[in-house]
């Protein structure tokens, strides 16, 4: 059986579901922002996955990009948690009740 | 002799005077983050001037730019990767002004509460700087990294107040969902890039244009996917949830930041990649704006009604004006387009006056932000409860103010085209938005004051209130000021 694009455009669609599912069910923040990571990579494959496919290079560049992105938010987003985690140890989401309306 | 064998590696063209505001504003940033690292004890009004004389610089370069390109036409440079045209102009006009705003809010509240002061001046700028990307991007890569910038920095914005864990919750819940939005974003970009070969912006609209797709399901869901990751930066239901939370938690200067400029940014971005790019393709978008919108205005008015919080009030008011924001995108047309432009002016004075006086109210700590706090207001201070019941008439869409100004454009450009239904949806939410605005002006003025306490009116706060107040009183007596420059600043995607 040969591999075709579909298979790894079908592959990053699982991958994205999965993350996608994890970020709305998960209650860790660490794990919440792994999934979202997973999405992201997600997203990387199916532009390597369609530029194979089209030729050209603009999806590998795109990818370049999105892989800088995805990095500076995992630099922001656990800047964020630590700050949480120096003042309240314990990181589940749900403890995370003090705004409401 | 090996060099001279070497070729010059070719480098696309750059119009440096269409990019003065952005290197303004993200240069400005990076050589003040510099010298501050250099000399740490700077003085802080040094690093306030600093940044109010970067953005005003940055204003002012935007009169030859627009004259410029009225006379020579947009233009695209950088590979075909940014564009500058009037659109590009008009809101990189606003963002800086909402800038200088959120400085002159900032510089005492930062004292106030106190806070470094640097850094949140570097972030302003750079968020800035990625909302000027956004609204001259024409690639969606270029669009998807200005969001990026533009939202980092906000997140860290968010989480400002070291003190507060509300301020560091706010940031996660804003930072959690953000990053989730903009994977459904970039997932966008990544099909509509398998469905037409390219993610230039003009190259697409080109090739749709010219092909017929026989099997559209990866395109359209493209299009789902890019609607989602931009109707959460903008604050449209049903990807609102973050809204009531974010703008309680953070500090207030920063929550007038997030619904001027971030919506302003956001709505650039919006019109840029679905009106001008997909407008062939307006039959299959235009529905889901339409029901966004309409979902939009009805769950901001209904929610803001049940809260006690007049920070969350306002923050489902936003969301509301992000519906009716909405409705004139949905219209497609060159009026509906000009509409929103003069909305998204016209909506961000009004939020930076709004929350320049809560960020007054908030007092000492920011948390005095329940109705409570409201209390007497008129009798405590009567200038101030007379400018925000202005401002909060003005949201309300009160004729005379600049308000109906911007609410009238949108509707009139969705009745023209022939979209009844977001229309009288948007009248109807007009009516129930309206009871929560004058909740708030019968608590300042009808009830007594529940304490004694005196409230400090810094000089920053002032003059911001002041001149949203002026602003809205003159744009709404003479709207042709603002209404004739909107027009002007259609965005107009032109090939390289």
């Amino acid at each position: 059986m040969e591999v075709t694009t579909t298979w790894y455009l079908v592959l990053a669609a699982v991958l994205f579901t999965i993350g996608a599912v994890g970020v709305l069910i998960r209650r860790n923040p660490l794990v919440l922002f792994m999934c979202v990571e997973l999405m992201l990579n997600a997203v990387t494959l199916t532009f390597v996955a369609f530029n194979s496919a089209l030729g050209g290079l603009g999806g590998q560049m795109a990818v370049f990009f999105a892989l800088v992105v995805a990095a500076a938010e995992v630099v922001i987003g656990l800047a964020i948690i630590v700050a949480i985690a120096r003042r309240q140890p314990t990181t589940a989401i749900d403890d995370f009740s003090g705004l409401k309306g | 002799m090996m060099f001279a064998e070497l070729q010059t590696i070719p480098s696309p063209e750059v119009l440096w005077w269409a990019l003065v505001p952005l290197l303004l504003t993200g240069g400005g940033a990076v050589v003040l983050l510099t010298f501050a690292s250099i000399k740490s004890n700077l003085p802080s009004w040094f690093s306030a001037l600093w940044v109010a004389g970067i953005s005003t610089a940055g204003f002012i370069s935007l009169f030859p730019i627009w004259n410029r390109i009225a006379e020579e036409g947009p233009k695209t440079f950088l590979a075909g990767s940014v564009g500058v045209d009037h659109s590009s102009v008009f809101i990189t006009g606003i963002l800086i002004l909402v800038v200088i705003a959120t400085i002159a809010l900032a510089h005492p509240y930062l004292k106030r509460e106190d806070l470094p002061e640097v850094e949140f001046y570097v972030l302003l700028l750079l968020a800035a700087a990625g909302g000027i990307v956004m609204a001259s991007a024409n690639g969606l890569i270029v669009m998807f990294l200005g969001i990026e910038i533009l939202s980092l920095a906000t997140y860290v914005l968010a989480a400002y107040h070291l003190r507060k864990i509300q301020s560091q919750e706010a940031a996660l819940k804003y930072f959690i969902l953000g990053a989730f939005a903009s994977a459904f974003l970039l997932y966008g970009i990544a099909l509509i890039y398998g469905a037409t070969g390219s993610t230039n912006l003009i190259e697409i609209k080109e090739w749709l244009s010219a092909n017929i797709l026989f099997d559209d399901g990866l395109l359209l869901a493209g299009f789902a996917m890019l609607l989602a990751g931009l109707g959460f930066k903008v604050a449209a239901v049903p990807f609102h949830a973050w809204t009531p939370d974010v703008y309680q938690g953070a500090p207030s200067p920063v929550v007038g930041w997030m619904a001027a400029g971030v919506k302003a940014a956001g709505f650039a971005a919006l019109l840029r990649v679905f009106v001008a790019t997909f407008g062939s393709y307006v039959s299959d978008w235009s529905p889901a704006i339409a029901a966004l919108a309409i979902a939009s205005v009805l769950v901001g008015s209904i929610g803001a009604v049940v809260q006690t919080d007049v920070k969350r009030m306002l923050a489902y008011s936003s969301i509301t004006h992000a519906g009716f924001l909405l409705i004139g995108v949905e219209a497609a047309t060159e009026r509906g387009t000009a509409a929103t432009f003069t909305y998204l002016a016209i909506y961000a004075f009004l939020a930076t006056g709004s929350f320049a006086v809560i960020s007054l109210v908030g007092d000492q700590g920011d948390n005095q932000h329940d109705l409570e706090a409201y209390k007497g207001l008129g009798i405590r201070k009567p200038v101030l409860a007379g400018a925000f019941t202005i401002l909060l008439l003005a949201q309300a869409g009160v004729p005379f103010t600049a308000g109906f100004i911007a609410k009238f454009g949108v509707i009139a450009a969705a009745v023209e085209a022939r979209s009844w239904t977001p229309a009288i949806v948007a009248m109807l939410a007009t009516a129930i938005a309206a009871f929560v605005y004058l909740r708030i002006i019968v608590s300042m003025y009808l009830s007594e004051p529940s304490e004694e306490k005196e409230l400090f009116i810094d000089n920053g706060g002032r003059v911001v209130i002041a001149v949203s107040v002026a602003l809205t009183i003159v744009v709404g007596i003479f709207p042709s000021l603002l209404v004739d420059l909107a027009k002007d600043a259609i965005p107009i995607l032109v090939g390289g």
